[in-house]
């Protein structure tokens, strides 16, 4: 029964969804995959309830048994507090609550969160330093290959480096364009997306049939 | 009996209109997309060629897949983490359970967890949503049991620790700063963030395996990991690992379509270069 209910429901989800792709609006098939959709989305709303047990569970546990970085823990665990609790209270209560403009939820998303997501994000600019330092050492022919593809193609990206390859010869700006990034570059790509999409399509197809059955922790 | 329905009935039901009456009165074709029938037949082909090579390999047909050095690395990885005593650490992606490369890197997590049960090494899998965090959980409870070694499963072996993408990011970059794991494996949907933990965990000095089939993020993971599997790589991981028949023949399939597609294209080329291929062309323009 734990095994045959999932399947039946996988199949059953799966097939509409794929009929509905074929059916106009208004049809059943369409209409159930809306409603589908929409389950979907209440799911994923109460199970938000899971993740919140996970991390005060797990953070709790760093705090009491004080394992390495138990602090980070603390602010974890005060950072789910005073984010989560005013923004599901009531905004009658205060104006504080809720989730509006100047209420605390708001004022921690827009003067803490956002400024540190950008933070980290920029920080990427260092580690894409790092990497191709690694990537391009001409240690081999290909890697000597790579070095330079990728040198022409940095210097296209930007307008100084392009009026800088213009002065070298006036057809290395088309050469890279039309050979390197429309050529090569867009060829690999079309084949990894092709792949890539064949075998998506190929799991769901053997998920629908219940071939699939992995994810589940059963195969 | 209740599959047989399921394949004959139910499309029919589902075709019906709003108001759900059955019969010759009925119109079918007003409710139908004529203008993706394109898609239709061609979802129909694949599903074909899955499912006789399904079959096939099912009636004991020998498959040759091709080694995979990515997946082959992973029972090292995991070795070398218990020799060092040090954790694994595993991502299923970024994304919710309804995007197929977070299945497919779940279906992978059921394999490792069932290595470093065997071996007894510590598993962390940190999850961006609660449903991925519920679905690891049953994945990885199931690969203990399997393996017999239902009193070394620890709940908190997956743990949900972000919504936010970059916050995700900070937190497992942390833990691998703190914990130093043995082995980083990312399988599932990754973006701006696959650089930031590769680094990370090559920073570390942990044996890293990749695998996305986002094209954009894979240079960073072929430049930052020990091992990576590029697009199609990763949904032919569990087939791959399991052996399973009747998997391979899906992949075999999958292989069947990869040259009706050469095919059609270098038809499309000579066609188009010959200056007659507009109406080819469109057979293949989904609306």
């Amino acid at each position: 029964m734990k095994r045959t209910v999932p399947l039946i429901l996988a199949f059953i989800s799966g097939i509409v969804m794929v009929i509905a792709f074929f059916c106009r609006e208004g049809s059943l098939a369409e209409n159930l995959s809306q409603e589908f959709l929409i389950w979907s989305s209440i799911i994923g709303g109460f199970s938000l309830l899971l993740g919140c047990a996970s991390i005060v569970r797990v953070q709790w546990k760093h705090v009491s048994q004080q394992k390495s970085g138990w602090g980070f823990s603390v602010v974890t665990l005060a950072a789910v507090l005073i984010s989560g609790l005013p923004g599901v209270f009531a905004v009658s209560w205060s104006p504080l609550f809720g989730r509006g403009t100047g209420s605390i939820y708001d004022w921690i998303f827009v003067y803490i969160s956002t400024p540190m997501s950008g933070t980290m994000f920029g920080i990427l600019a260092f580690y894409i330093a790092s990497a191709a330092y690694r990537a391009f050492r001409a240690r081999s022919a290909e890697a000597t290959l790579l070095l330079i593809t990728a040198s022409l193609v940095m210097l296209w990206r930007i307008p100084m480096g392009e009026a800088f390859l213009g002065t070298i010869s006036s057809h290395l700006v088309d050469f890279v364009n039309t050979y390197i990034m429309l050529g090569i570059n867009l060829a690999v790509q079309r084949g990894i997306i092709i792949g890539a999409a064949l075998g998506a399509a190929s799991m769901s197809l053997r998920i629908l049939l219940g071939i699939e059955r992995t994810y589940m922790g059963r195969g | 009996m209740i599959a047989t329905f399921l394949i004959t009935q139910l499309p029919i039901l589902l075709l019906q209109g709003p108001s759900g009456v059955p019969g010759p009165a009925a119109p079918i074709s007003p409710l139908f997309r004529i203008d993706r029938i394109n898609a239709l037949i061609i979802v129909l082909v694949f599903s074909a060629a899955v499912l006789l090579y399904t079959r096939w390999a099912k009636q004991g047909m020998k498959l040759f897949v091709r080694k995979i050095a990515g997946l082959d690395a992973v029972e090292e990885a995991v070795g070398r983490a218990t020799e060092m005593g040090r954790p694994v650490l595993f991502v299923p992606g970024l994304q919710e359970l309804d995007e197929i490369q977070t299945i497919a890197g779940i279906s992978i997590l059921g394999r490792v967890a069932r290595i470093t049960a065997q071996y007894e090494t510590p598993l962390v899998v940190p999850v961006r949503y609660p449903l991925v965090l519920a679905a690891s959980q049953e994945v990885v409870e199931q690969a203990y049991r399997e393996a017999g070694k239902e009193d070394s499963y620890n709940k908190d072996t997956v743990q949900y620790v972000a919504g936010e993408q970059m916050a995700f990011a900070a937190t497992v970059n942390g833990m691998m700063m703190r914990d130093r794991p043995a082995a980083n494996i990312f399988m599932g949907a990754f973006f701006a963030e696959a650089l930031l933990l590769a680094e990370t965990g090559n920073a570390a000095g942990s044996i890293q395996i990749a695998g996305t089939a986002q094209p954009e993020q894979l240079p960073f993971f072929i430049a930052a990991c020990d091992y990576t599997l590029m697009g199609e790589e990763l949904y032919a991981a569990s087939a791959y690992l399991s052996h399973e028949p009747l998997l391979l023949g899906g992949l075999k399939g999958q292989d069947m379509m990869k040259v009706l597609i050469v095919l059609a294209v270098i038809i499309g080329v000579v066609l188009v270069a010959f200056n007659v291929g507009g109406t080819y062309v469109s057979w293949f323009q989904v609306r």
